[in-house]
């Protein structure tokens, strides 16, 4: 059975159940559960749901202490700029305490954050961070883009051994879509095709997964197939997907939030450029935001960063003849 | 306040005991230096000046009650139970070590023994001790976690944020802030507030509305009291404590810092080296807590010098056999170098 959610009732459904499931998952963070009228605080009580003072390296820390000795925190950072702040705990400790224990404990924890808030929260709070956790070996990082896979990635998340960055997009809170009922899993590391082509693979992830589609749409009045495929986790990353595609296609356009050099754009781009040279017909192209901060103003905004028109132009000026003299 | 027939001849041997084994310890790492040069790799700190803290401390300790140090984690595991050459081991780096050579001197773990583990990161241990003590709260465990980190690690934002989020929440944890005069190079006089105004650190305890009291980290017994009254309040659910134990650390912050293939030794304590105090310095070792102990006890006719020289010479036994065992020890295979990285 599925029924119809918005993207944030999956994540909210996928914690509840793994909470039912299991009493040693914990759910915290700032301005949460305030009122006994909050549902998970009615459901699991305030020794599992709790609010915290606004501490992200306690927040975060004591997360860590927790999960080494046996529960599965869950933290509620709102804001994937909040991390910023206690970016230690999340790159430096969480992932290398288990390393540097020669395996003798694990750290179960999912760091869940909002990014990429692209309505007028200006330059603290709508960039895109997510390229700094990406080669953190042990560290996982969750990045959905359809409330089905919200709840599936939130749900291994929670189950899995290893510390989880989950990244949920602003702009996708309110969308909704069918999401399967009961346990729903969807393992990490397996990319997701979310439309079959034959002339373009674009890569893209969370928000704009949706930019890609409305893109392909536009492209199919015509005549040109383009194939997307959505990465779901940025760690592991399923290259092999990719390449399957591109080696289909021979033509590649990455579409990423985060500003060129601080993407992972760059580092799909670099995985096809040493695996997957020999089945490119035309040079990869990035469709990244601008080097700018996220600026205020609406149009500043807009000019910055990707939209439906820069993909249908990437795509467009791969599929011509000669495209590597562009 | 327990008296020395409270506590008993037995429990005040084996916290001499301890105390011994730690100091001998601490002494056969510094002397690697000497003996095999290039043995122990990174940065090293020792525990040595510590002693009568650590012991007073962790004597007060149920057995399954977490200990959550700094990076100058050496000190800790050798009381908790686990065996000196396996530390020793990991400080050299070989496969027998305490995390199989993967963390060495200032990330050891020995959960099986209630060390989870230390970060290498300066007060961020303070919100890991602050999570196994939720763990123990939530779980409703019984346990008290205790959580030792230097008086540099009290101005990091960790220590504030976790003793205001322990305070909150009434998590049953002991915060002991082992003031070694000495932030990393630097006196306390010139980073710290409290010091510079002529108060003690454990003032910062009023800025959660928790108990704060400073005791003589020298004095074994003082801090085993005042530790002891902090684990019961925790242990009741009326939350953490701060606890700053005074006490002089004798070896400098580290070996110092050499790039390869120049070898590495310990110097001379920063007071000496930087500040050019050596009547302070002097001082402090004069006033050794470990010498101060032994006396304690022989006046009072708990000890003989007899029994105090069996066990030093145990404890010298015990690490020398430490080192033996280490030495011998294989290095890892490098491909195990991928090993761990995730569960």
């Amino acid at each position: 059975m599925a029924r119809e959610m918005m993207f944030a009732e999956a994540i909210a459904a996928a914690i509840s159940e793994e909470m039912e499931r299991d009493p040693n998952v914990v759910y915290y963070g700032q301005n949460m559960a305030m009122t006994e009228r909050d549902p998970f605080l009615k459901k699991f009580g305030k020794n599992r749901v709790r609010i915290t003072p606004i501490s992200e390296t306690a927040e975060m820390g004591a997360a860590v202490g927790a999960a080494m000795t046996g529960l599965r925190p869950i933290v509620e950072l709102y804001m994937a700029e909040f991390m910023l702040v206690a970016f230690d705990e999340a790159i430096n400790e969480a992932p290398r305490l288990r390393y540097m224990s020669g395996g003798q404990v694990k750290v179960p924890l999912v760091f869940k954050a909002g990014f990429g808030f692209a309505a007028g929260w200006a330059g603290q709070h709508s960039n895109c961070t997510y390229h700094a956790m990406m080669g953190i070996p042990g560290l996982k990082l969750a990045i959905p883009s359809t409330p089905a896979d919200a709840k599936g990635l939130m749900t291994a998340a929670i189950r899995d051994d290893n510390p989880v960055v989950y990244l949920h997009h602003y702009m996708l809170t309110i969308d909704k879509g069918e999401v399967p009922d009961g346990d729903y899993i969807i393992p990490f590391g397996v990319a997701d095709v979310k439309r079959s082509g034959t002339d373009v693979t674009i890569v893209a992830t969370a928000w704009m997964v949706k930019k890609a589609l409305a893109a392909a749409d536009k492209l199919a009045e015509e005549g040109i197939s383009a194939e997307v495929i959505d990465p779901r986790t940025l760690a592991p990353l399923d290259v092999d997907a990719i390449l399957t595609s591109v080696n289909k296609t021979g033509r590649l356009v990455i579409v990423d939030q985060a500003t060129r050099h601080a993407s992972a754009a760059v580092v799909i781009a670099a995985e096809v450029a040493e695996r997957g040279f020999q089945s490119l017909k035309a040079p990869v192209k990035l469709v990244t935001s601008l080097d700018a901060t996220i600026p205020y103003s609406e149009p500043l905004e807009s000019y910055v960063l990707p939209s439906e028109d820069k993909i249908v132009q990437a795509v467009k000026s791969v599929l011509i003849e000669n495209a590597a003299a562009v | 306040m327990q008296t020395k027939e409270d506590i008993g001849k037995d429990r005040l041997l084996w916290m001499y005991n301890q105390m011994v084994r730690i100091r001998e310890f601490e002494e056969r790492v510094k002397r690697t230096f000497v003996e095999h040069p290039g043995v122990i790799r990174g940065h090293t700190h020792l525990a040595d000046g510590a002693e009568a803290s650590i012991v007073g401390a962790l004597s007060t300790r149920n057995d399954d009650d977490p200990v959550m140090p700094s990076y100058r984690c050496h000190g800790y595991p050798i009381v908790l139970g686990t065996r000196p050459g396996r530390i020793m081991a990991e400080i050299y780096g070989r496969r027998d070590g305490l995390c199989k050579g993967f963390g060495g001197s200032m990330h050891l773990a020995d959960p099986a023994h209630h060390f989870p583990g230390a970060s290498g990161i300066v007060g961020q241990g303070i919100a890991h001790a602050t999570g196994v003590a939720l763990t123990a709260q939530v779980k409703n465990t019984g346990q008290v976690v205790y959580s030792f980190f230097g008086d540099g690690s009290s101005k990091q934002g960790a220590f504030f944020e976790s003793l205001n989020l322990a305070a909150i929440w009434k998590l049953p944890i002991v915060f002991i802030l082992e003031n070694n005069q000495y932030q990393a190079y630097t006196h306390i006089s010139l980073e710290d507030a409290n010091a510079a105004a002529g108060d003690p650190l454990s003032k910062k305890a009023e800025a959660f509305s928790i108990p704060g009291v400073t005791v003589d980290g020298n004095d074994v017994l003082a801090v085993r009291e005042e530790v002891a009254k902090a684990v019961a309040r925790a242990r009741a659910g009326a939350g953490p404590s701060l606890i700053e134990s005074k006490f002089y650390r004798f070896s400098a912050h580290g070996n110092a810092i050499t790039v390869p293939p120049v070898p590495t030794q310990f110097p001379q304590h920063e007071a000496v080296e930087v500040y050019g105090r050596k009547a302070e310095y002097e001082a402090a070792r004069a006033s050794d807590p470990i010498a101060r102990f032994r006396s304690q006890l022989i006046n009072d006719g708990l000890l003989t010098e007899a029994e105090a020289r069996r066990i030093e010479d145990g404890a010298r036994a015990e690490m020398e056999d430490a080192v033996r065992f280490a030495l011998a020890s294989p290095f890892p295979s490098p491909e195990e170098a991928l090993n761990y990285v995730f569960a």
